[in-house]
């Protein structure tokens, strides 16, 4: 016995294949969409998004140049730009959003689905990770960071030029992973495999 | 997929006397803290949860004010001068200068999209269990598009942080960020917490058997 989590109508669980879908039959909420080795793909896309995200911290961001003088400045330099005075919290919040939330969201999600994907048993606190993961994924913000990027190129568009560095690129990147990992995690029976007392 | 005729109850686990869990679905006698399955906490009264939705949303709304009134950007070009611009004020600047598309995402994301979510918000929480016009499912979807769309917000003070770090060319050209931007942010935030508290379950189960007759065809 389930209940929907948006409108709270009592649903018999019935087994649904790989690539079916279910929904609530009130309110039409996504309940279950298994796909074949989605521990596997996740784990996978998750080492992806941690390693461009680890790339895009050490190389340059985006440079500007006009009129023979130029500056260059990476996504730590980006989150420091409100420290000055009493915005310093916000660079703290604008670093969590960007970097550090979306690291943690796939390092929880690693941790809870590493060990099923390598066919062994989740560790002790998987669940624990995996909810983390999903309370977290509102607050990660990588793909709001990178839109909030191309309007500020066209903003200095008209003042300088503009260069895209090594590290603007893998932020791109990153974000489609993070996109396909998202979509993945939208499914409950990831619940039944990280459940140790699951039938299934 | 159909949906349940809108004139019967719906059998729904509240009814039942059991809670049902928002993290993975399971369902617990009435009364118990957290699920045994993923851990997730079981709220037994959701009035609580409003009580939390217009504690985020009055936050919200009230750091929206000095958000719009201070400026958000400090600019000192060599051939323009200094100036000082606010949220609103950026934006007339972007249309001043026919850059129409970054114009509307970033007056959509600051002014609409902020302004829409208040309303929204105040709206769904007013009409629980009323007989409005609108339909339970039309509600739940604006609930739902609220709480996906809120953290596009947060695109401003991204472009306010990158726009005052790559902006540092001495005198030829220098970008700050104004107090605003703090506002602006905790406003943001605080909005995706009155979402997040909000739970789509009151709306359902409020509405009870009769709101949806008649709309539901819509």
């Amino acid at each position: 016995m389930l209940a929907c989590p948006e409108c709270d109508l009592l649903l018999a669980r019935r087994e649904i294949g790989p690539g079916e879908r279910a929904r609530c039959s009130r309110c039409g909420h996504l309940l279950f969409s298994p796909r074949p080795e989605a521990a596997a793909k996740i784990v996978a896309l998750s080492l992806t998004v941690a390693i461009l995200m680890g790339g895009a911290m050490f190389f340059p961001f985006l440079s500007v140049a006009t009129g023979g003088v130029s500056h260059e400045s990476s996504i730590f330099g980006t989150a420091l730009a409100y420290s000055e005075g009493f915005l310093a919290p916000l660079s703290v919040a604008v670093m969590l959003l960007i970097v550090l939330l979306p690291v943690a969201r796939v390092l929880a999600l690693i941790f809870a689905l590493g060990p099923l994907a390598a066919g062994r048993a989740p560790f002790a606190q998987a669940r624990r990770a995996f909810r983390l993961a999903g309370r977290i994924r509102p607050w990660a913000m990588a793909e709001v960071f990178l839109i909030g990027t191309v309007v500020a190129i066209v903003k200095i568009g008209g003042l300088a030029s503009v260069g895209l560095g090594p590290a603007f690129w893998a932020f791109a990147l990153l974000v489609v992973a993070a996109a396909a990992m998202d979509s993945l995690t939208n499914d409950w029976t990831i619940w039944d495999a990280l459940d140790p007392t699951s039938p299934l | 997929m159909g949906r349940a005729r809108p004139d019967i109850p719906a059998l729904t686990a509240r009814r039942a006397g059991l809670v049902g869990c928002r993290g993975c679905g399971q369902v617990a006698p009435a009364g118990q803290h957290a699920c045994a399955r993923c851990g997730t906490r079981l709220e037994a009264d959701r009035r609580i949860c409003l009580q939390r939705v217009w504690a985020w949303l009055s936050a919200g709304v009230i750091l929206y004010v000095p958000a719009n009134l201070y400026p958000m950007l400090d600019t000192s070009t060599l051939t323009t001068g200094a100036s000082q611009n606010t949220i609103l004020g950026g934006i007339f600047e972007l249309a001043r200068a026919q850059d129409w598309g970054v114009a509307a995402i970033v007056f959509v994301a600051s002014v609409v999209v902020p302004l829409g979510k208040f309303i929204a918000i105040a709206q769904l929480a007013l009409t629980l269990g009323r007989r409005a016009p609108v339909s339970l499912h039309r509600r739940h979807r604006l609930l739902r598009l609220v709480d996906f769309i809120g953290r596009w917000s947060m695109i401003d003070v991204f472009v306010v942080a990158i726009l005052s770090s790559l902006v540092q060319l001495g005198k030829l050209a220098q970008i700050h960020p104004g107090p605003a931007a703090v506002f602006f942010a905790l406003s943001v935030a605080f909005t995706m917490l009155a979402a997040q508290s909000f739970d789509p379950r009151l709306i359902w189960d409020r509405g009870g058997a009769d709101a949806g007759r008649g709309a539901e065809a819509a």
